[in-house]
């Protein structure tokens, strides 16, 4: 078994913008503009990467939950998700709960952001 | 005392008033923003331009756009611009190149527009039966072209820049001074905007859908935004989201003859 991630948290980064449209969960970084459209696990991830849940909890609870996929498996293609998106800077990851107000999704309106 | 030649250009029902001490210089601003002058409208904002001597760094350099303690610094190799957008004033220094002004006023309508919720777009833009359409893709995908092939009964906005702005009802594209190939000023009018198409050529004319995620990858690709800025960024794309969201965006395959328009009206 995999261990690199699975007791690790990841939180989404501030400086992102991201929008659900048509059922499609779509993130751009703020930095570099780099713009990523995610599969629906991955969309579940992302969704609830507040912090404080662990990946492996997030993939037991929600991942296993939701689609017809073995541990194992759903884990490891999560900590491939993670860390390209740490490598980009879009996901924080840590050993221990990262604790911040969370970022939500399309929470960044024309108005609030400028 | 030195006199100073005020002008009025308004872009997208945003007025600014450019002050120049050089008369020649704000007559060369009327031609070629001619259909944009508007003297009786009370400006927005009120620029004062410093007029000096050709600089030697290219033009074209990487523009930079950051702010700084409330003021936007805009700076290229031919150009030093200063804005507070809070005090509705700022100053702009550079030769008398017709370029260099042009390019400041876009830098500046973009950050006027994110605020609002609106963007410029690198597209061509028509209105026909009221409804606006826009004609958006890489150079070379045919806007000029498109442009050209329009029919009597076709109003351009622009063959280069479209001014996208937010309203009640949806979204409005505003006709603007900036001319690409076709070097002709757009007609000073809007309409609300009916489609976007990403232009393609091809042999044969036919519009298809666009998946959305796909829209506003290719949108965000020609939306025109400068500014280093993580906030000023979020926004844009929200706005992007937004406008597929609201209005559709199409693929317009076409061959580059006349019978394309028969698709679009």
């Amino acid at each position: 078994m995999t261990e690199k991630y699975n007791a690790k948290y990841i939180a989404k980064s501030s400086a992102i913008a991201s929008r659900l449209l048509g059922g499609e969960m779509m993130i751009m970084s703020a930095i570099d503009s780099t713009f990523f459209t995610l599969n629906p696990v991955a969309t579940v991830i992302w969704q609830v990467a507040d912090g404080h849940t662990s990946l492996s909890d997030i993939v037991t609870q929600h991942i296993c939950a939701e689609f017809e996929v073995d541990f194992e498996t759903a884990l490891r293609d999560a900590e491939h998700f993670v860390e390209e998106f740490s490598r980009h800077g879009i996901l924080l990851v840590s050993d221990e709960a990262i604790r911040r107000k969370p970022i939500e999704d399309s929470a960044v309106t024309p108005t609030e952001a400028a | 005392m030195n006199s100073s030649y005020p002008i009025t250009v308004e872009i997208g029902g945003m007025p600014i008033l450019l002050h120049t001490q050089d008369d020649s210089f704000r007559q060369m601003l009327a031609r070629r923003y001619a259909g944009f002058v508007n003297h009786a409208a009370p400006p927005r904002f009120e620029f004062e331009i410093e007029l000096t001597s050709p600089s030697r760094k290219a033009p074209d350099e990487d523009v930079q756009v950051k702010m700084q303690d409330g003021t936007w610094q805009l700076r290229r190799g031919d150009f030093r611009a200063h804005w507070n957008p809070a005090a509705g004033r700022g100053s702009i220094r550079q030769s008398a190149n017709p370029y260099s002004i042009d390019s400041v006023l876009r830098i500046v309508h973009t950050l006027i527009l994110a605020k609002e919720g609106g963007f410029l777009l690198h597209s061509a833009g028509a209105i026909r039966n009221g409804r606006a359409f826009l004609f958006s893709g890489v150079s070379g995908a045919g806007k000029t072209t498109i442009s050209r092939l329009a029919p009597p009964d076709v109003t351009l906005l622009t063959d280069e820049v479209s001014y996208i702005r937010r309203d009640d009802a949806g979204y409005r594209a505003c006709g603007t001074p900036f001319a690409g190939e076709l070097a002709r000023v757009g007609e000073n009018c809007s309409a609300p905007i009916a489609s976007l198409f990403f232009l393609k050529q091809g042999p044969e004319n036919r519009i298809e859908p666009i998946e959305k995620s796909e829209a506003i990858r290719r949108l965000m690709r020609n939306i025109l935004f400068f500014a280093e800025d993580a906030n000023l960024v979020q926004s844009v794309f929200q706005s992007a989201c937004d406008f597929v969201e609201r209005v559709p965006v199409q693929r317009l395959t076409f061959t580059p003859d006349s019978r394309v328009w028969k698709l679009i009206r």
